[in-house]
């Protein structure tokens, strides 16, 4: 028997798989080439979608000013968090690399609340809801998926047809070896900073049409997102591509069987049992 | 020195009696309770095993507890047996196949978060029973009597205070009992470097499963203890991410290398929530979090080895230092 929800069920979870795809990119791209996990990662999503709400809903700016806004100061952001957090501490143990970046998180996350209070925001730009035969698919789902998409493209040829992705790549490859060959390491992860961050404001101004924003917003996704990344390997871009669309069809699928919280916990009982298949992530290895 | 450290402990057990406001006594309950459950914490995460999964057992305790007395009547005298036994199984869970699997730093962390936003999954979807994100009371067994020794509920916070005072004491006891041990070296050469450990026949797995072990068990029962004394509970103040990171951190800002380093931590993270709000009021939202993470960013560049690892390393710079006193 055809079931057109299981079906629209089973396109919600490729549209938001593509949008945590994106998010799982950002942060395999800095954990590849630095060896750093940003646990504030969704944290400075949080704060994009802050800056696209108050530029766009407050100062009346037009969206995509707000958007490239967004998406310089959470590039700014991130350079910014690896020059005056992760530097200081890339010799040390690599947990507290970890534990710094925590620290972060309850920094933004209470600055936040500070500066922005508690209340819900909403950007209150609403979109149609598109209708294909019975199928109901949201619009900035799909405008997210597409962007997600080619974000993804665009970076696959920026690391391997310029100049500085190739640095970066070769990087990740060996640290030690290739300051040797001319590469600066330390512009090279400031870049790369950079780029996760802008890659974060690019998430952040996807997220801002989907959902209500508030200071604690990034603790609901950000281990999702974690989670994405280490079942696809830890630094492994392609792996996190496509363990983003496996866990969001467990998500959406699960969620349409039983409830959406199910969902989830169907999705990370199945990141547990892969971890324990495969230890280095379905795809061990990186880059 | 071991005399010195009995009196205070003595002093502090009889400082209750002198009559100290509910508030004040409040507040070191709680510090005791946290003390406890970071102490359990950092006896595995001193080792080098940096669970982001504790929340998990935190909020076994609280809940297996709580749902057992509201929804069949069991006393959680029954209950605690139920909720060890169900963490041993989870801690088990985790532990072994990562331990097997040489899961181990970032990974571990990660892996063990999955644990922690299960449990959060688990208990906001079964809404219908925990009361889902709103949060649970146990019913009350205190309508005709200050007391129920059956419900383990006290209306008198005397009795909380030398309840929780015996269990972080308790906790001490255990650190220092793992200390001692020789497992403790063994679980040092393990987290140097795990490879050489186990080739010179260190038993790997089965230790840092006995640790994991101990210390899931102390938050477990941290866990029912926090829920018979708030007699509330919230999924988001007993599991997910957010107690598992208050947990790693009060652990580390403390210091967790040492014995009361966990302690150390909890008072401090108390007194700077607490001072802050008495400073400010209830209006300034997100003040003490935005200053506590903050701080801990702090601690984790200049004292990675937390408040009182740094205090006593200074200590001992400036005993080195200063002139001896002359001995004839």
């Amino acid at each position: 028997m055809f079931d057109v929800f299981l079906l629209e069920a089973v396109l919600n979870g490729v549209l938001f798989g593509g949008i945590l795809a994106l998010l799982a990119l950002g942060l395999n791209l800095i954990f590849g080439v630095i060896d750093v996990v940003w646990i504030c990662y969704a944290e400075l999503i949080m704060i994009g979608m802050y800056a696209v709400y108050y530029l766009h809903a407050v100062y009346a700016l037009p969206l995509w000013l707000a958007f490239t806004a967004c998406i310089i100061l959470v590039s700014l952001l991130g350079a910014a968090l690896h020059q005056f957090v992760i530097r200081p501490v890339l010799s040390a143990e690599p947990i507290n690399q970890l534990l710094v970046t925590g620290g972060v998180l309850f920094l933004l996350q209470g600055t936040a609340t500070l500066a922005f209070g508690v209340e819900f925001k909403n950007l209150g730009v609403q979109l149609p809801t598109l209708r294909v035969g019975e199928l109901y698919l949201s619009t900035t789902r799909l405008i997210a998926f597409v962007v997600a998409l080619l974000g993804m493209i665009g970076m696959y040829l920026f690391l391997t047809r310029t100049y500085l992705g190739t640095a970066i790549r070769a990087i990740s490859q060996d640290r030690s070896v290739m300051p040797l060959m001319g590469v600066n390491p330390r512009r090279i992860f400031l870049l790369t900073s950079a780029l996760g961050g802008a890659l974060a404001g690019l998430s952040a101004c996807l997220l801002v049409l989907q959902y209500d924003i508030h200071p604690a917003i990034g603790l609901s996704f950000g281990p999702v997102v974690f989670l994405v990344c280490v079942l696809g390997g830890l630094g492994n871009i392609i792996g996190g591509f496509v363990a983003a669309f496996l866990f969001a069809q467990f998500v959406s699928v699960g969620g349409y069987f039983f409830h959406l919280e199910w969902g989830y916990v169907l999705a990370f009982l199945f990141f547990v049992a892969a971890m324990f298949w495969r230890p280095r992530g379905l795809f061990g290895g990186r880059l | 020195m071991k005399a010195l450290a009995w009196i205070a402990v003595v002093a502090l057990a009889l400082l209750p009696l002198v009559g100290l406001g509910n508030y004040p006594l409040h507040l070191m309950i709680i510090c005791l309770l946290w003390a406890y459950v970071y102490t359990g914490w950092a006896l595995m995460g001193r080792l080098g095993m940096t669970s982001f999964g504790h929340g998990a057992f935190l909020s076994i305790g609280a809940y297996v507890v709580v749902m057992g007395w509201n929804h069949f009547g069991l006393s959680p005298w029954l209950g605690i047996p139920v909720a060890l036994a169900l963490t041993a199984l989870v801690a088990l869970l985790i532990g072994y196949p990562c331990f097997r699997l040489k899961i181990v730093g970032h990974y571990f962390a990660l892996v063990t978060l999955a644990f922690s936003e299960i449990a959060r999954m688990i208990i906001v979807a079964l809404r219908d029973y925990t009361g889902g994100s709103l949060g649970v009371t146990p019913n009350t067994a205190l309508s005709n009597s200050s007391w129920s020794l059956l419900a383990l509920q006290f209306s008198s916070k005397l009795v909380w205070f030398y309840v929780v005072l015996a269990f972080w004491l308790a906790g001490l006891w255990i650190w220092t009992l793992v200390d001692r041990s020789m497992v403790r070296i063994a679980l040092e050469a393990i987290s140097q470097e795990e490879d050489a450990a186990a080739s010179i026949g260190i038993g790997v797995t089965r230790l840092k499963l006995g640790v994991t072990m101990i210390s899931a068990l102390m938050t477990c029962l941290g866990g029912v203890l926090y829920a018979q004394y708030q007699l509330y509970l919230n999924p988001e103040t007993v599991s997910g991410i957010g107690v598992s990171l208050q947990m790693v951190f009060g652990a580390i800002a403390g210091g967790m290398f040492l014995r009361l380093g966990p302690t150390v931590g909890a008072v401090f993270t108390l007194l700077l929530t607490e001072g802050l709000r008495l400073a400010l009021g209830h209006d300034v939202h997100g003040l003490d979090t935005t200053l506590y993470g903050l701080l801990l960013v702090l601690f984790i560049i200049f004292m990675p080895r937390g408040i009182l690892g740094t205090a006593l390393a200074l200590a001992q710079r400036l005993q080195r230092t200063a002139p001896r006193p002359a001995t004839a």
